[in-house]
């Protein structure tokens, strides 16, 4: 591949300083030694982070989501797996229709599933509950758990299960000791990228979610809503970090781009 | 061999017809999905037929009249227009801005471009709540874009404020959704042959010239499938322009939200969140028969 040219990576400093800025300025306020918005240019504190402590909503919202994460993502791996082996390794009538179904939250605005999700919920008087609300969760992440877990199926060489079953294995031992460490970065993968978009989700969240099983991105929506201090860029900030920190061990075992590009 | 092909990887009894058994293993998630997501469709169907009266509550009638509503009140009109004039102004910078930095990231050498390409993909993972405060806190009153234009010389610092503004909206969903304009290309490069590029130089033709008549024709189907994500999530999106515009600049996402959590009233609520999630469906499913005659064509 050749370099690019001073014009191209002037376009790309300007593409990065675009990508990035929104993002160092909510990190810079985060830290600044004032009661209001304002960029640390006299001073440097860490004010800010000790008030996410005190601030007792945003710390149960902090809960709620990461509950709310780990139970969607993990629910919706237990569903995704026997549902790719199924879709990967047999012929069968509705065999599409079925990839079609699970993939299909990915068309659906997610609007329009809180919207649902909200009648559906006071209809049948589940309102509120916490499980109803990781229910709504595994629908909107279970095309990323699929995707990722039928790109492992699909990737496997089969003939080393055909070789634990020739050597005498039962399919029980097989599934557990040959299939599924090998799918198993697949599933992490999957689970992990499942566990971030139910962290984040916002727009069909903030129709369930009640008052008690309010999330993190709600309960920022709602003081962003009302107002934008100095204690939402830190909050925000701390968001980041651990993005970022996830983004690296997704970037380790899996590779970002195969998980966010590859198709799968 | 059938026997070992149709192993699996759970214990089975013996008398379990074979064609039973990618149901059993996909009826989980089947059923999972159909009670989760096809009856609460189904009810907002029903919901956006229903009426609304501010005594009664939800009234059980038949009736197109939400609909009617949306489709004749000029109120609803600004709403579904302004949607898609912000969805289509965010596509077309998206093409302009994702498609040359695709270009140069797939141009990089290698620990440069595995890096930048990291760095282009992580803001899809961080919240978008917290990229859209981002952007509060450079385009709001006393943000910081106006105290560049006004340090420059170029405008006071309200020129550098735009809250409320469709430009605003805009700029803050471009930076949102231009990743994905990004990956789009990007997989489409990866997909090219140098040495066309290296023949066109080869025969005179200028950089630029090259990017437009041999690079651009071949990555179209990229730029289309990107265009189309772009557009559904825009068309679809919610926090951003509810932060940005607020009341004042309302979009689809955040009248259905008004009329569901303040005015209370779901029929009509409803009623907008199926026309604009069939909207929707019409665009993805377009960009699926578009991804299908692609692969058709790579695949010979």
């Amino acid at each position: 591949m050749q370099n690019n040219g001073k014009l191209a990576l002037c376009f790309h400093t300007l593409f990065v300083i675009f990508l990035m800025a929104p993002l160092v300025v909510v990190m810079l306020v985060a830290f600044t030694p004032h009661g209001y918005i304002s960029y640390p240019t006299d001073g440097f504190s860490l004010r800010w982070f000790r008030a996410i402590l005190e601030n007792r909503s945003f710390i149960q919202a902090f809960w709620n989501s990461l509950y709310l994460g780990i139970g969607a993502a993990s629910v919706s791996a237990v569903l995704a797996v026997p549902a790719a082996l199924a879709i990967a390794r047999y012929q069968f009538r509705g065999r599409e229709a079925l990839v079609s179904l699970f993939l299909s939250p990915l068309m659906i605005p997610h609007v329009v599933l809180g919207v649902a999700f909200l009648s559906f919920f006071s209809r049948i008087g589940v309102y509120g509950s916490f499980y109803a609300l990781v229910a709504a969760h595994v629908i909107i992440i279970m095309p990323y758990t699929m995707r990722l877990v039928m790109a492992s199926v699909f990737g496997m060489d089969r003939r080393v299960e055909q070789a634990a079953l020739s050597l005498g294995a039962s399919q029980w031992t097989v599934f557990r000791r040959v299939t599924m460490p090998i799918i198993l970065p697949g599933i992490a993968g999957g689970w992990i990228l499942a566990f971030t978009t139910s962290f984040d989700e916002l727009s069909m969240t903030i129709f369930v979610a009640s008052p008690s099983t309010t999330t993190l991105p709600v309960q920022m929506y709602n003081h962003i809503a009302h107002t934008i201090d100095p204690l939402i860029t830190s909050v925000s900030t701390v968001l980041i970090v651990l993005t970022a920190l996830l983004v690296l061990i997704l970037d380790r075992i899996y590779g970002l781009d195969k998980v966010l590009i590859g198709k799968g | 061999m059938a026997e070992l092909a149709s192993m699996l990887p759970t214990t089975t009894p013996r008398f379990l017809p074979k064609s039973l058994i990618p149901w059993l293993l996909s009826a989980p998630g089947a059923i999972f999905f159909l009670m989760l997501l096809g009856m609460p469709l189904l009810m907002i169907l029903v919901l956006s037929f229903n009426s609304f009266d501010y005594a009664e509550g939800i009234i059980a009638t038949f009736s197109f009249a939400n609909y009617m509503e949306v489709i004749k009140d000029d109120y609803f009109h600004e709403i579904f227009f302004r949607t898609y004039a912000i969805s289509i102004a965010v596509v077309v910078l998206c093409i302009a801005i994702g498609v040359p930095e695709a270009y140069i990231l797939s141009r990089m050498r290698s620990p440069w471009r595995s890096l930048f390409l990291v760095v282009t993909l992580t803001p899809l993972l961080i919240s978008v709540v917290v990229r859209t405060l981002g952007w509060v806190l450079l385009i709001g009153g006393n943000g910081l874009l106006g105290k560049a234009l006004e340090a420059l010389g170029i405008a006071d610092a309200s020129a550098g404020n735009l809250m409320y503004t469709h430009t605003g909206i805009i700029l803050a969903l471009v930076h949102v959704l231009v990743p994905f304009m990004v990956i789009s290309v990007w997989a489409a490069l990866q997909k090219l042959d140098p040495s066309v590029e290296h023949a066109a130089l080869s025969l005179g033709a200028s950089h630029p010239t090259v990017f437009r008549r041999v690079v651009v024709p071949q990555i179209m189907p990229g730029m289309l499938s990107g265009s189309l994500i772009v557009f559904a999530l825009a068309a679809s999106a919610f926090a951003t322009p509810a932060i940005l515009g607020g009341r004042r600049l309302k979009v689809a996402a955040t009248a259905a939200y008004d009329e569901y959590l303040n005015t209370m009233n779901w029929p009509l609520g409803a009623a907008i969140a199926v026309i604009l999630l069939v909207a929707n469906v019409v665009v993805v499913m377009s960009y699926n028969r578009m991804m299908e005659r692609r692969f058709r064509r790579t695949l010979g």
